[in-house]
């Protein structure tokens, strides 16, 4: 190891044989297994001026992948309202922040890693744990929640209980070691993820706002320094594997998934916040997808600079690994690092404390190129601004789907009509089932590390973090963090642009019923194959919709991802764009729960404009009704934010007990989750409310958007009921009471409570 | 409940090792609720500061590789550790630090993987053991109410060796349902007769798989009963 | 005959599981399930760890070495036995 590194003159370096590209089967093999198309490929000898070599192919391949370039979605991404007066860094950069109090900000940020769970469902979930924690640490953030959002096939599918068990067994066991709590997430089974399960991971940090670190590669001359784990074989083609669909013929991915390693990682995180604190490093960036490929790239690109590497200087776990497997590796936790030349002991002596190898491998050049040279050979010698600037960007072709020609309300009526049939008792008893206690998944997780979790899993709503830090406003010593992650599928399949406005709001929803201002949100965008259009159409509408709500509810997106290609023998997902979400509320202890613990009056909030919906509804599924008729329920902007800024006022005057937003299954199953847990059975009543117009069965069980299930602190109703004379758009309605009996009742039905809390707690067995 | 200022603070070292997770948490309940300030002590140390009592944290010690706590025993530090000890120092291991004593012999038994194979976080309810060491005394006739969140948490140890352990009163904390009653539906993991946490035989060394430092603020799930215990804690030395 | 890894070593073979008398919850679930797919006549499972040391010939006592090692590290002597033998 060196503090210095040779600069040798690349122009007299030998180069390898450029790739035969020789019409054929085999140069057709060539592109296709690394699927660039002609047009790509032409693009390649443009920019290189000449054919390229085998590792530079591989480097065009990933950089320009699905995963890496985003060349389906770019065009459409940049709709989005990225700006507000609480955004420190916007998207572009490892995570995106926000401020929260004082100099106190959050760092945070989804991602997805799908196709390698499906493939290696531990590995893979847990790999996905340990690169979005990574995304956060390495700007600075201490990571202080995980959140994971899941999607699979149906229960009865047989790939589906293999799948639940390792995922969340490889979260847990990640998240854990790694010692960051898991704090909220959701789950859901639905057909449409048979062939393509969803792992989206989430990482929310705290920061102070002066010390936000960033990837730059900066200072020619500077030398760019290897972190981490050994280079192996894991996971070439990691990247072009994700910006493809399954074909249930190939079984060969298998070799692709990397293996993580929760013990370094933590030793990363200190040593990298260690370094960050004691100002030792220039640049800093994670080896995620494409590895020491687009860590490279990416570093120099955000600085205009050029990076000189010496493969041979590359710590390696297998011997003879030729230089393509070298750039596109996949080997986990590792970190490439820019530093000035005389920081170099001091660095050590801070890796080694925390058994950390660093190997010197390359300087920062200002030749505007990457070039990288391995046993006597210039491997690659690419310009940087071209791989970025020039990379391929694709304005697919769209087409909206057609809708179904069935009337809305006739639908509703047939979906009305088969409940009556079924029982609406079994339909409420399904509906506990179907999306009751995820317990037996939570429980593996570590809730409680970090001593800031105020309400965890168990709470049901949003998670909330009381945040103890000497940077944040000493005027708020109860300063707490809300966040939670939402997408409801069922609405993205019937309509796209709503979809993605729905789960937004459903997220800033489940934040406001716990007191709660939305901040900002970072997105997984999960969609199906971007080359069929109406797969595309989905997309650029969901965009559309996420991008009206954050206008309408004034929150920006800071951070995302995108995930194409969750697609099986020719079957996309449905569009599930999840969204996650950070929140404040000044004062935590007056945090309500989504459940309740005892006896007290039930109110319903709800929009006088309301109308209840069974298109997308848990019902319509439920009851084997069409997932492609009728219609999502209505949005009415204005009654939506006066709902949650009435909750707002209401909470932080500590009126509130607790506080539901109403969701899956409509109103009675989201009163009867609010008990199911509490031993204390539930009356309900519509009768008084808006929604007493409709059909009795769509009054309890059809779907609406704005509403929330309310109890008071005792003494407090008729104060808040004072505030609530005020509203406008909404109306508060006592509903029913939540009482000690062995019943939950509603309207004229009922069922025993024990047999409900049965339904409830064996959701997931 | 005991609270110092800088001066009359006793010296608690707080044995770190690579992955110990728990370290912060630990500083932040001993700081905020008894006014100590936890000294830093690294693995690699050969020697401990002038201490009066150690603490082991909880978390996941080198990678819990071979098995949870086996590397992190074989530490340099932990041959000062066990001179302090033996010397009749004072010492608290939470979970993974548990595990370290049973490793390094300073308490008997060993600590398995949760008998239901899966790592459980959640709150329990424990009932003190019989015995004369400043826990069960000042914590015997509560129920208390701790968290916990292993996956290697099955107290193991055979049948002499148990007998050992109730005829000298060790037994410090027994997992037990609401009502204080220690039986099979209440044991989270398998651990032999519900044994959550056990002391030495001179009474100074305590080794319990519950956090008592996650229990501190009746805002963070509702129980402050950590306090209690780590209270005991200072109450063993001082 | 010397380590096919390391040419101037000899490799000692170290199995170690938990004592017959400990829980194994692992084998259990194992031999659960080749029970429950089908899989007839499976009396009993172990689930043990095997580690091979690779010493160098020049250490004296080599397998005094090996077996110093897996007494006093590889297995826990209070849940765990070893069986070691040189390759």
């Amino acid at each position: 190891m060196t503090t210095t590194f040779k600069l040798s003159d690349t122009a007299q370096m030998t180069r390898p044989q450029q790739i035969d590209e020789t019409p054929g089967p085999a140069f057709t093999a060539l592109m296709r297994k690394h699927k660039l198309t002609g047009e790509e490929y032409a693009r390649v000898k443009d920019i290189l001026g000449r054919i390229p070599t085998m590792a530079e192919l591989g480097i065009f391949s990933a950089m320009w992948s699905e995963h890496c370039s985003y060349k389906s979605s770019r065009v459409h991404l940049k709709r989005f309202p990225t700006e507000g007066p609480d955004v420190v860094v916007g998207p572009g950069e490892n995570a995106g922040v926000v401020r929260l109090s004082g100099k106190l900000c959050l760092a945070f940020k989804m991602e997805s890693h799908n196709h390698p769970s499906y493939i290696e469902p531990y590995q893979g979930a847990a790999t996905g744990v340990g690169g979005i924690l990574r995304d956060v640490f390495c700007m600075g953030a201490r990571p202080i929640a995980n959140l994971n959002a899941l999607r699979f096939g149906l229960r009865s599918h047989q790939r589906t209980p293999h799948l639940v068990e390792n995922v969340v067994k490889g979260i847990g066991d990640y998240g854990n070691c790694v010692g960051v709590p898991t704090v909220a997430g959701n789950v859901s089974f639905d057909a449409s993820y048979n062939g393509n399960c969803l792992v989206n991971a989430m990482t929310v940090g705290v920061i102070h706002e002066d010390r936000i670190f960033k990837g730059y590669a900066t200072g020619q001359g500077n030398l760019v320094v290897y972190l981490g784990s050994a280079t192996g074989r894991d996971g070439i083609h990691g990247a072009s594997m994700a910006s493809g669909s399954f074909a249930t013929s190939e079984n060969s991915e298998r070799s692709t998934v990397q293996v993580g390693d929760p013990f370094t990682e933590k030793l990363l995180l200190e040593a990298t916040l260690d370094v960050l604190d004691k100002g030792l490093v220039v640049g800093l960036q994670d080896m995620g997808a494409a590895g020491l490929t687009s860590s490279s790239f990416e570093m120099a690109g955000r600085a205009g600079n050029g990076l000189y590497m010496d493969l041979d200087h590359v710590p390696v776990r297998t011997t003879a690994m030729t230089a393509y497997e070298l750039l596109l590796s996949e080997s986990q936790e590792r970190m490439l690092m820019v530093i000035e030349p005389h920081k170099w002991e001091e660095l050590r002596a801070v890796l080694d404390k925390w058994q950390l190898a660093c190997t010197v491998i390359g300087v920062v050049t200002d030749t505007g190129r990457v070039q990288i040279h391995h046993k006597g050979l210039l491997e690659v010698d690419v310009p940087v601004d071209p791989m970025t600037d020039l990379a391929p960007k694709y304005e697919r072709p769209m087409r909206p789907r057609v809708k179904d020609a069935l009337d809305p309300e006739v639908f509703n009526q047939q979906v009305t009509a088969a409940a009556l049939a079924r029982g609406p008792e079994a339909l409420l008893l399904a509906a506990l089932r179907d999306t009751g206690d995820k317990e037996s998944i939570y429980s593996q997780y570590d809730q409680h590390i970090g001593t800031q979790t105020v309400h965890g899993p168990d709470a049901q709503g949003a998670a909330a973090l009381w945040v103890r830090s000497e940077w944040a406003d000493p005027s708020e010593p109860y300063l707490g963090v809300l966040t939670a992650a939402a997408c409801n599928e069922r609405y993205n399949r019937l309509d796209a642009y709503l979809g993605g406005a729905h789960a937004v709001l459903k997220a800033a929803r489940t934040i406001a019923a716990a007191g709660g201002r939305p901040l900002a949100i970072t997105d997984c965008l999960n969609y199906g194959n971007p080359e069929v259009p109406e797969v595309m159409a989905d997309f650029s509408a969901g965009v559309d919709g996420i991008s009206l709500a954050c206008r309408e509810l004034s929150v920006p997106v800071v951070s995302g991802n995108v995930s194409l290609y969750n697609e099986t023998d020719g079957e996309s997902i449905a569009p599930t764009p999840m969204i996650g979400m950070v929140g404040k509320i000044q004062d935590v202890r007056k945090s309500p729960t989504a459940t309740v613990t005892e006896s007290a009056a039930l109110y319903l909030l709800c929009p006088l404009k309301v109308r209840p919906q069974f298109g997308g509804s848990l019902a319509a599924k439920l009851l084997d009704q069409s997932l492609q008729a009728g219609l999502a329920p209505e949005i009415d902007w204005h009654a939506e934010r006066e709902g949650m800024d009435f909750l707002r006022l209401i909470v932080d005057k500590g009126q509130v007990s607790a506080c539901r937003d109403v969701g899956d299954g409509g109103v009675i199953t989201t009163a009867a989750k609010m008990v199911a847990k509490s031993g204390l059975g539930l009356q309900l009543d519509l009768a008084l409310t808006e929604l007493a117009r409709y059909p009795e069965l769509a009054q309890y069980f059809g779907e609406i958007s704005g509403a929330f299930l309310i109890c008071f602190n005792s003494g407090d109703e008729s104060k808040a009921l004072q505030s609530a004379a005020t509203l406008r758009y909404n109306a508060v309605i006592k509903v029913g009471q939540v009482v000690d009996s062995s019943k939950i009742s509603w309207g004229p039905w009922s069922m025993p409570l024990k047999v409900c809390h049965h339904a409830f707690t064996s959701a997931l067995s | 409940m005991k609270r110092f200022t800088a001066l009359g603070a006793p010296r608690i070292g707080l044995i770190d090792f690579p992955g110990s997770n728990c370290d912060r948490d630990c500083n932040d309940a001993f700081e905020r609720h008894f006014g100590i300030k936890l000294i830093p002590v690294w693995h690699t140390e050969h020697t401990l500061p002038q201490v009066d009592a150690v603490l082991l944290p909880g978390g996941f010690s080198y990678g819990d590789y071979l098995r949870s706590g086996a590397l992190a025993a074989h530490s340099p530090i932990m041959g000062a550790v066990k001179s302090f000890v033996s010397k009749g120092g004072a010492a608290l291991g939470i979970c993974n630090g548990f595990q370290i004593l049973t490793e390094s012999h300073l308490l008997p038994g060993a600590l398995l993987r949760n008998r239901g194979r899966r790592f459980i976080c959640k709150f329990v309810n424990l009932a003190a053991g019989s015995g004369n060491s400043v826990y069960q005394k000042q914590l015997g006739q509560r129920a208390l109410r701790l968290p916990i969140a292993h996956g290697e948490g099955r107290y193991y140890i055979e049948g002499e060796g148990l007998r050992r352990l109730h005829d000298q009163g060790q037994v410090a904390f027994r997992y037990a349902d609401a009502k204080g009653q220690a039986n099979d539906e209440s044991n989270p993991n398998g651990a032999v007769d519900n044994i959550a946490g056990i002391v030495s035989e001179n009474g100074r060394v305590m080794g319990l798989m519950p956090h008592p430092e996650r229990a501190t603020d009746r805002l963070l799930g509702g129980s402050v009963d950590g306090l209690a215990v780590l209270d005991t804690f200072l109450s063993s030395f001082m | 005959m010397s380590s096919p890894d390391y040419p101037s070593c000899s490799d000692y073979e170290v199995i170690v599981r938990l004592k017959p008398e400990v829980l194994d919850p692992e084998a259990r679930a194992i031999q659960e399930t080749l029970t429950r797919i089908g899989f007839a006549g499976v009396k009993g499972l172990q689930v043990s760890k095997r580690y091979v040391l690779s010493i160098e010939d020049q250490v004296a006592n080599a397998a005094g070495h090996a077996e110093q090692i897996a007494r006093e590290y590889l297995a826990n002597p209070v849940s765990e036995t070893f069986q070691i033998r040189k390759l």
